[in-house]
């Protein structure tokens, strides 16, 4: 049967730039490798020997053995520093002009301007642009990539760093402890309420290449922050790895909001690992859009820490061909009366395989736990794919688990429906489409909604 | 307006309609009544092009043109409307943005939202709708009475020239049929038509019926005026069967 949803248009994402870069690492993992990324980076002795120790531990554990093939991915090519022609600025009119037109393409800057309290640009393995209000600031807010945090912050980095997800915990954790460079440093003080987003925007442009960007957040008890993340790259014919890290603390009684919407190429293996610690009566919510890249593994991960903390996440993943998107949720409650909803869409066409894999665990310590489970998934065509893996490993008393399942196609009653109301039939799918996300879209950045529509972008057919 | 001749029509092997003929003029209202099974939801669905049921021969014409080579929603826009048996929900698409986008495709003009708003209230007040429905997915988790109400709020913001009713009234309380049958009666003048298919006579209590049909095996095999709904309540259907 012919389906009329279109492949997302990745032509604006395509665009590749001039690698002008001045420096990368030799391809592959040693401990020369890492060293001379240490040492370009100015890391204080304890950071080296974090990334040595994590090397160690990168070498001791194999790959995993379950979740989506990555079998194709092969470290001894990966590029994993490139630095870009540019110093970080906060001043777009200061970016080199290549690198300035690619966020522009993006919609950075405008959206700065707009609707943004301030936004961080990595390119490659650095960041080359982050601002802020002036009035966050006066409020105690830091907002700054991980390097100047490593400097001006660095007794909180060392306190949070890879605590919440050590390098132990599996090989790509391992690496990026070896390997990190940029990302994001978030920090909150108590009380203070965060009412306009921050967001960063990460870009890979080399081929070839592996980004380790470590995002580290820690919002203090009772203080709000809505954080957003953007990922792109263009697309090549060489493998691209970004194995990236995010770390969220929330202290008592605080709301931390991280969106994400990843658009990376289909050349891209995206195995990224984030996870947040949730402490009594604090909120943590996850929104996440998984439209680009090869193969990802991803699963946020929230530990529900405290007594009565709370959970959210929604999540859409749409895949086309070539595509094998494995997404989901974990969620560990460990405390009384924590509660948790998750809430994901899965789309897949054109041969596109989409599984949804999460895991909830109710510790003995966590009596009145409180979770449910909405996963739904639509396949557009014969050819594809859609698997849903639920593990729910229940010990705590008097657990409230609800757990709904869906995996389906469009059904060709519904389509008839909306006909004959006067609907054309390629309008009638897509609308049938569009509803099917759109409890999840409407909890997406406006910005973001708007581009969620054009990435589906559904192709009409038959006008009205 | 509406011409059959000899319609035979199946669903995979089974033949459900059996040469049905049938002619419905502008102004009138026609009832059918008809055992479950006879194929009276077929004849329905076949009207509006159901990808599911073939026909194999006959003629359908609306206001002198051939049916069958159109899509279903260009007849629809032709002005035929179906009441569904069983509406579907449709998760995502409110109720007012689906009955908006349909009276766009319907006229073929842009529809001011806040005039429509208000216009959709109105109807949705006089059809007893609270009106926080029409900020709801379409059909879901509505009740069957909601659902058929539902229905009939399209019918009355499309405005059809020819509305189908497929057991609009089935499963509803006294009250609510008395709401349908209300709705039904504002929406009907000497311009438009109906088909009413039913068991109850209650629905066509504010309606002044032209014909009834008794449908059964697949085509008609008693027509006659309002009278005949009396004869078949009182009666049953195996009166006409041995008649056919």
């Amino acid at each position: 049967m012919k389906t009329y949803i279109q492949d997302i248009e990745r032509a604006l994402y395509d665009v590749r730039d001039e690698d002008k870069s001045i420096y990368k690492s030799d391809a592959g993992l040693t401990e020369e490798v890492v060293r001379d990324i240490s040492a370009r980076k100015n890391d204080p002795p304890w950071m080296l020997e974090f990334r040595l120790k994590s090397l160690e531990t990168y070498r001791k554990i194999s790959l995993p053995t379950w979740g989506a093939d990555i079998s194709e991915l092969n470290m001894d090519e990966i590029i994993t520093y490139v630095k870009p022609n540019a110093k970080q600025v906060d001043d777009w009119s200061q970016v080199p002009d290549e690198i300035k037109n690619t966020f522009d393409r993006l919609g950075i800057p405008d959206a700065e301007k707009k609707s943004l309290a301030g936004v961080g640009a990595q390119y490659d393995s650095e960041v080359v642009y982050h601002s802020i209000q002036k009035r966050l600031t006066d409020q105690g807010v830091v907002y700054t990539d991980m390097e100047t945090a490593l400097v001006e912050h660095e007794d909180i980095v060392r306190e949070y760093f890879m605590t919440l997800v050590p390098p132990k915990d599996h090989k790509f954790a391992a690496l990026h402890g070896a390997v990190w460079s940029g990302g994001s440093f978030v920090y909150v003080p108590a009380g203070v309420d965060v009412k306009i987003p921050l967001q960063s925007y990460f870009r890979l442009n080399a081929a070839g290449a592996g980004q380790f960007e470590h995002t580290l957040i820690i919002v203090e008890p009772g203080a709000k922050l809505h954080f957003i993340e953007g990922c792109s790259a263009p697309r090549y014919n060489v493998t691209n790895l970004h194995a990236g890290c995010v770390e969220l603390f929330v202290k008592e009684g605080a709301r931390l909001r991280y969106s994400t919407i990843e658009n990376w190429s289909r050349n891209m293996m995206n195995l990224n690992t984030k996870r947040a610690l949730v402490e009594k009566n604090g909120l943590i919510e996850w929104v996440s859009g998984s439209f680009g890249s090869h193969v990802s593994m991803l699963y946020p991960c929230s530990v529900l820490h405290g007594e009565g903390a709370r959970a959210e996440f929604t999540g859409v993943t749409f895949a086309g061909r070539g595509q094998n998107l494995d997404t989901g949720a974990i969620v560990v409650h460990a405390a009384p009366k924590t509660s948790a909803n998750i809430n994901t869409r899965t789309i897949s066409k054109s041969g596109g395989a989409a599984t949804y894999r999460s895991a909830v665990k109710v510790t003995k310590n966590a009596p009145f736990a409180k979770c449910s489970v909405n996963c739904e998934s639509l396949m557009l065509d014969d050819e594809s794919r859609s698997d849903t893996l639920p593990v729910m490993d229940i010990e705590g008393d008097e657990a409230d688990i609800g757990h709904e399942a869906k995996i389906g196609r469009i059904s060709e009653d519904a389509v008839f429906y909306l006909m004959t109301r006067g609907i054309s039939e390629d309008e009638a799918r897509a609308m049938i489409v569009r509803g099917f996300v759109e409890p999840i879209a409407k909890e997406l950045p406006l910005e973001y909604a708007v581009e969620m529509n054009n990435l589906i972008n559904l192709e009409l057919e038959g006008q009205l | 307006m509406l011409e059959i001749k000899n319609l035979h029509a199946k669903a995979g092997d089974k033949e459900i309609l059996r040469g049905l003929n049938l002619n419905v003029g502008r102004g009138e209202i026609h009832v059918i009544l008809g055992a479950n099974g006879a194929g009276k939801s077929t004849l329905m669905n076949v009207l509006l092009g159901h990808p599911k049921y073939e026909i194999t021969g006959g003629e359908i014409f609306f206001e002198g043109e051939d049916l069958t080579t159109l899509k279903t929603f260009e007849r629809a826009r032709r002005g035929i409307f179906l009441s569904f048996q069983n509406p579907e929900e449709i998760p995502g698409i409110t109720v007012e943005n689906m009955l908006r986008t349909s009276k766009q495709a319907v006229t073929g003009e842009k529809i001011k939202i806040l005039q429509f708003r208000k216009e959709l209230r109105a109807l949705m007040s006089e059809l007893q709708i609270d009106p926080a429905y029409a900020e709801r997915y379409m059909n879901v988790g509505f009740s069957g009475g909601e659902k058929k109400r539902n229905e009939i709020l399209q019918l009355l913001v499309l405005n059809p020239k020819l509305a189908l009713l497929d057991e609009t009234d089935s499963g509803l309380d006294v009250d609510a049929v008395e709401i349908v049958s209300s709705g039904v009666a504002k929406f009907h003048n000497e311009n438009n038509s109906c088909i009413i298919i039913t068991h109850n006579a209650q629905i066509l209590k504010h309606l002044p019926v032209t014909y009834a049909h008794v449908f059964l095996n697949g085509r008609i095999v008693k027509s006659g005026g309002a009278e005949l709904v009396g004869e078949v309540t009182a009666g049953g259907y195996a009166q006409f069967e041995v008649a056919s």
